[in-house]
């Protein structure tokens, strides 16, 4: 018996949701069909949910030609109060419609609806409020107020839905059009947002979402007529667009991978530390480019802090995404689902040792339970290359120095954490950290004013916050 | 009659004044097409060597304190500013008539020394702490990006280089700088040299800008580039190649060096940091 066989299934109704039979590409106001198409499923069951257009080169240029449209003739010149009520109008439209998109997010990602009721939706809202309010006041920033023109947005299957506010959100608010692609697995929240473009009465052109693979990012992110790139997503992409955009004029951000280390020293307060370190990699199935997939733990609490992260893991509920006790819900996609199996197999391999609660996995579906290896090595696969996916790897060390130049030693420069009841510790480990976000006694916080993004192999530039403005506006 | 004892141009890494490990050199003539110097000829392990300097010196260089930089890049201006008559000399040998070199370099010594009143103020302006909607203390700082490649431009040989390489150095991080206008870089170099700047924090090779770009901007062990110097040609070829480590890339742009410069080439070379920590009792 384990211990989610002591709840009741309490699964959310689908009917909230209209899941309609095929989704066109919303371009220019409208939504228009595509030659191609393909199927997004629910990583759950399988089963296909909707067949929606593949974006090709005439649809890419139509979308980047209805931006530039839109950019010069409305969206650019329109006063920053302007563009300001039509951002709060899709905030609370978000607000009000944000039971059906957390369904929808969690039917068609794989994601806990608890997850997407209780953290994406409120988030995605709170982008739009957020960057609404700077629409007015960008003068007051110190990046200048021109907008770039089109920017081109492709974002990842993680939190899709808070990947294109996070991406839209900024860009609207400094007077910029898009053109946002979608990831193929999860396209149908940013379907549901166009919509709700045209509930707000957002002028044509403005906004323009494409679905497709990565063909069809490639098309966008290459085309001549787009001025910004932004792209949310692997490092290996992120280093083949940052050559594709050299030598033109189009600005870059790039929001890339991670392999971040949650460091426990010995005063940690443990049962705190066991939450935070359970959040930082069970959090989203640990598709989180900011996890906290490498657990450093100061070697004379290293037996106990294991022992309770064990115990705890043991009550994590996997399953159901719909079902409101579900804390891990289901992979992804089969891709994803084998290239956690290859790491894990890997770790395994390279002398590491693997540990999972039992739990009882859904047959139908992709499903991983979640693995914690101890005895790893900072040689192992399993500690050098990003999992994405709910797989912890556990290092030890034994003073403060040794911690910081494990946590630092790999090319991204992403996240942290740090536990610890000294303050002084904290702040003089934070400070060694190269990382963009170091959380301390806490882990996995976001706030649209708090500007986040990484060193190194981990990206360009930050989304959120004032900062966060610099990558959407021409500075003079 | 007096024979005038010429100077050796050379390279500087590491705070040392090495010839190039390649044993080149390249004749360094004035506007006019007179013999004046040979200069040192930097190869592709001149550029290793100087990043491994950088490197080096690139932890100590951040963890000073922005008051302890500032004393030292002013310093660093009360040298230049003691070896003016030289560098009038040496921007007038590569054509420069007296008024234009006295003015560039009197510019080049008031921009050192507005950097220098940068190093402990800009973090207030590009971080702060964010009002997130929780109970949080969530503080952003500015942290610098580690070793920055530089390509100097090639108008005003002297206030040019000094626009490119004061703001990488005014915020922690270190640089690795490749000139083709060896005389004031070197001379420059001098001033650096004796100026309490720690060896290895500038490192200033002379050669052919075409031939240690690539690898420069190709280095693993570089975070940022500035492509001030280069042409459009190069620049394209730098930034496919800074794309292997991802490294922060500034484009070339027409500049005028004479304009006030603004923030923007300090937040190029500096990282965010932020920090949560809960707030409680």
């Amino acid at each position: 018996m384990t211990f989610a066989d002591g709840y009741a299934p309490a699964p959310e109704s689908t009917s909230v949701v209209d899941l309609r039979a095929d989704y066109g590409l919303f371009i220019d106001g409208a939504f228009t069909a595509a030659k191609e198409t393909f199927e997004t499923v629910n990583p759950a069951t399988e089963e296909v949910l909707a067949e929606v257009a593949l974006a090709g080169a005439e649809d890419v240029d139509r979308a980047v030609a209805a931006a530039r449209t839109a950019f010069e003739n409305v969206w650019g010149p329109m006063p920053g109060a302007e563009r300001a009520k039509y951002l709060f109008r899709i905030a609370r439209l978000i607000q009000e419609r944000s039971r059906e998109l957390a369904v929808l997010e969690s039917l068609d990602n794989g994601k806990p609806i608890r997850e997407t009721r209780d953290f994406d939706l409120p988030q995605v809202a709170a982008h739009f409020f957020y960057h609404a309010g700077w629409a007015d006041k960008l003068e007051h920033a110190g990046y200048g107020t021109t907008p770039l023109g089109v920017a081109a947005q492709v974002i990842p299957w993680n939190f899709p839905l808070l990947m294109l506010a996070w991406k839209i959100a900024p860009a609207l608010a400094c007077g910029n059009t898009v053109v946002l692609k979608p990831a193929e697995t999860t396209p149908l929240t940013a379907l549901a947002f166009a919509e709700i473009c045209r509930q707000a009465e957002l002028p044509p052109g403005v906004v323009n979402i494409v679905t497709g693979a990565g063909e069809t990012g490639r098309l966008l992110v290459e085309h001549p007529g787009v001025d910004k790139v932004a792209f949310t997503g692997s490092t290996a992409v992120g280093k083949s667009i940052a050559r594709s955009v050299a030598g033109t004029s189009k600005r870059l951000g790039l929001e890339l991978g991670g392999k971040g280390a949650n460091i426990v020293f010995d005063d940690a307060p443990l049962d705190e530390a066991v939450e935070g370190i359970v959040n930082a990699i069970f959090f989203n199935q640990g598709h989180v480019c900011c996890a906290g997939s490498r657990l450093l733990a100061q070697e004379s609490v290293a037996e106990e802090l294991l022992a309770r992260l064990r115990a705890r893991m043991a009550t994590l509920v996997v399953g159901d995404p719909l079902d409101k006790n579900t804390d891990v819900g289901a992979i992804n996609s089969a891709a994803q689902l084998a290239r956690i199996r290859e790491l894990v197999d890997a770790g395994t391999a390279e002398g590491a040792e693997v540990w999972a609660p039992s739990c009882d996995l859904p047959e139908r579906g992709f499903w991983f339970a979640p693995t914690v290896f101890t005895e790893v090595a900072a040689s192992h696969r399993i500690a050098r290359e990003e999992i994405f996916g709910p797989v912890l790897s556990v290092l030890t060390f034994r003073t403060p120095a040794e911690a910081v130049e494990k946590a630092n030693n790999t090319p991204y420069g992403l996240s942290a954490g740090i536990w610890t009841e000294k303050g002084s510790r904290i702040l003089a480990v934070a400070d060694k950290l190269r990382a963009g976000v170091v959380w301390a006694n806490t882990f996995n916080q976001f706030d649209p004013a708090s500007p986040f993004g990484g060193f190194k192999e981990s990206g360009h530039g930050r989304e959120g916050g004032r900062q966060g403005l610099e990558a959407y506006l021409a500075q003079s | 009659m007096r024979l005038a004892v010429r100077k050796t141009y050379k390279l500087f890494i590491g705070g040392a004044f090495p010839r190039s490990e390649s044993g080149r050199s390249f004749v360094v003539n004035d506007a006019r097409g007179e013999f004046l110097a040979h200069a040192a000829h930097a190869s592709r392990k001149d550029v290793r060597d100087a990043v491994v300097a950088a490197r080096k010196a690139a932890d100590g260089w951040a963890a000073r304190t922005g008051y302890n930089r500032g004393q030292i890049l002013y310093r660093i201006a009360e040298m230049l500013e003691g070896r003016r008559a030289q560098f009038v000399e040496e921007l007038r040998a590569g054509g420069l008539a007296r008024e234009a070199a006295e003015a560039e370099v009197d510019a080049a010594v008031d921009r050192w020394v507005w950097y220098a009143g940068w190093t402990d103020k800009i973090a207030a302006v590009a971080g702060g702490t964010n009002p997130v909607a929780g109970p949080f203390l969530n503080v952003s700082a500015p942290v610098p990006t580690g070793v920055v490649g530089v390509l100097a431009p090639r108008d005003a040989p002297l206030l040019g280089l000094v626009s490119v390489l004061a703001p990488v150095i005014a915020t922690g991080s270190t640089a690795v700088v490749v000139a083709d206008a060896p005389l004031p870089a070197v001379t420059f170099a001098e001033v650096l040299a004796t100026s309490d700047l720690p060896g290895g924090v500038v490192n200033i090779l002379t050669g052919v800008r075409e031939e240690l770009a690539p690898w420069l901007a190709g280095h693993m062990d570089v975070n940022a580039i500035d492509l001030a110097g280069a042409s459009p040609e190069l620049a394209a070829d730098c930034e496919r190649a800074a794309a292997g480590n991802l490294k922060r890339v500034l484009r070339p742009a027409e500049e005028d060096w004479t304009a006030d410069p603004g923030t923007r080439r300090m937040t190029a070379v500096l990282e965010t940091r932020t920090v949560w920590h809960p707030l409680g009792v």
